[in-house]
């Protein structure tokens, strides 16, 4: 009788390396590789409706090796951060910081599916670095005249009636120390690229 | 008066100027007093995790950092805002779990001269420091104005009941801190089971039809349950509730109106501060009519209230079939 070889070695090799690599990139302790797949966080999760894959579906492609289709797949960058699956999980897994990581990865490779949250994330970054803090109608402005022009007529009252009740501040505020904070940016910078 | 260190984190300064301005009026009020850290710095909210993990957790530590530097013997780290909150706690966590993480973090810290050992600070929610160190008892005795008539929905949002990194949550999606802190202030709180469900977060931003479909959920279940405004605890709510409700309600064609408010605004009313002066009339959907029409409220009511004669919860139908019920909290009170 001849059995069918499910998973060839290649296969699972690159399994265990996406995964090694998952969760070396998760901040604290992912615990991954305890996943019983029983989709607890696709059923918990308020976003499942929209994303590619649930989360349950990534981690078993992790472990089946597929890379670029994990890397490429919109599914971390639906993720609302609301902890709902993390509670749930049975195996206590930390699922927002792998999604955390799957986007960390995604953006070093650039593979995210499509640019409108990496370029959010990219400006509130970009400013908070700068300035030290975030700077709210900066960053509104910007994403809006990029990605979301035809939102601008109906946004546009909105934003004028926070404006008059005192709730957005025009220039950005500033810490004292911000060569200081730059500095260890940097040197993180160059810590997380020789992992 | 018991003093801490104070993490206000960005929002507080713009768009959340309401919950900052109402914390400062409340903090005498309950014999609490608020140092901030100096020269804090953003915590990078959600986004700076999605994009490189040791630069944003080396931004959260500097000012982990910085507060070790000024905390004196027996002070916590209170932050409002539930993102901020969830950043700190996690980043000090994270570091005291992994040897090597923490090696990285402090490495980068030591560019500008800081360091942090975790465990120093420990990192707190507002609505925590006020349940378990002020406590209801001193909340109900600074009341003056109970609240009595004002049906408030309790909206906590995901950051705080969960993930619970120091696990001081029993229950994480159903939880009724805020309920008997608003009850104490003489409010009626509805029933409201999407209390920990989320907000959208940035995707009002980054995915609107999905943002906005949370805003709609949370909304209308608010409305269902005749609740005349929602109360938060985070500042990212509370913008997305109040100020996209407009495009919301064009996407889905409705007419929802529901104001959203800090917790700490309803206690400065309570308190007898001036409704503006904790920032009352800051929403873009206007939770002054609802406020007022409560306060001028009958005595008698008021009475009840405070604890005169217990509110009876009218029974329920004999033909009806058994209900899940709210926590014995609700019970007791």
């Amino acid at each position: 009788m001849v059995v069918a070889q499910v998973s060839p070695p290649e296969a699972a090799d690159a399994g265990a390396r996406f995964l090694a690599e998952v969760t070396a990139k998760t901040a604290g302790v992912s615990r991954l590789e305890m996943c019983i797949q029983c989709g607890s966080c696709g059923g918990s999760c308020p976003s499942a409706d929209v994303m590619d894959h649930t989360p349950r579906a990534i981690f078993a492609m992790i472990r089946a090796g597929e890379r670029d289709e994990v890397l490429r797949s919109n599914t971390p960058w639906m993720c609302l951060s609301c902890y709902h699956c993390v509670v749930r999980c049975p195996q206590e897994i930390a699922i927002t910081d792998v999604m955390y990581a799957l986007k960390v990865m995604a953006e070093e490779g650039h593979t995210y599916p499509n640019n409108v949250g990496p370029d959010f994330t990219g400006v509130f970054i970009g400013q908070a670095r700068r300035f030290g803090r975030s700077w709210e109608v900066g960053l509104t402005a910007r994403h809006y005249l990029r990605h979301f022009i035809l939102r601008l007529p109906g946004i546009t009252p909105m934003a004028f009636g926070l404006f008059r009740h005192g709730r957005i501040g025009i220039l950005p505020h500033q810490i004292r120390e911000r060569k200081q904070l730059q500095a260890i940016l940097q040197r993180a910078y160059e810590l997380e690229r020789a992992r | 008066m018991s003093d801490y260190l104070y993490y206000p984190g960005c929002s507080m300064e713009g768009s959340g100027r309401s919950y900052r301005e109402s914390l400062e009026g409340i903090c005498e009020p309950l014999g609490i007093s608020l140092r901030e850290i100096d020269d804090w710095n953003c915590c990078g909210a959600t986004e700076y995790v999605s994009l490189s993990t040791t630069p944003a957790y080396a931004m959260i530590a500097r000012n982990l950092a910085l507060a070790a530097g000024e905390k004196k013997d027996g002070e916590s780290l209170v932050a409002a805002c539930s993102a901020c909150y969830l950043n700190l706690a996690k980043a000090d966590h994270y570091m005291a779990q992994q040897p090597a993480f923490n090696a990285r973090v402090n490495d980068a810290l030591g560019a500008g001269g800081l360091h942090y050992d975790p465990g120093t600070v420990k990192v707190r929610h507002l609505l925590e420091v006020i349940l378990n160190d002020v406590g209801l008892e001193a909340v109900k005795a600074a009341v003056k104005k109970p609240l009595t008539g004002l049906k408030v929905a309790p909206y906590l949002g995901c950051m705080v009941p969960r993930p619970d990194i120091d696990g001081s949550y029993t229950n994480h999606e159903q939880p009724d801190d805020l309920d008997r802190l608003l009850r104490a202030l003489g409010a009626e709180v509805v029933d409201y089971p999407l209390k920990t469900e989320c907000c959208g977060g940035h995707m009002t931003q980054v995915a609107p039809k999905l943002g906005l479909e949370l805003i709609r959920r949370l909304v209308a279940e608010a409305e269902r349950r005749e609740a005349v405004m929602m109360v938060t605890v985070c500042p990212m709510c509370q913008i997305n509730i109040d100020a996209y409700q407009g495009e919301m309600n064009a996407m889905f064609h409705t007419k929802h109106k529901m104001p959203i408010v800090f917790f700490t605004q309803l206690m400065g009313v309570a308190f007898g501060l001036d409704p503006k002066k904790v920032g009352v009339g800051r929403e873009y959907t206007n939770a002054s009519k609802a406020l007022v029409k409560a306060l001028k409220a009958a005595p008698e009511q008021a009475l009840v209230a405070a604890g005169a004669a217990p509110a009876r919860r009218p029974r329920p139908d004999k033909r009806a079939l058994p209900m899940p019920r709210m926590a014995d909290s609700e019970v007791e009170e």
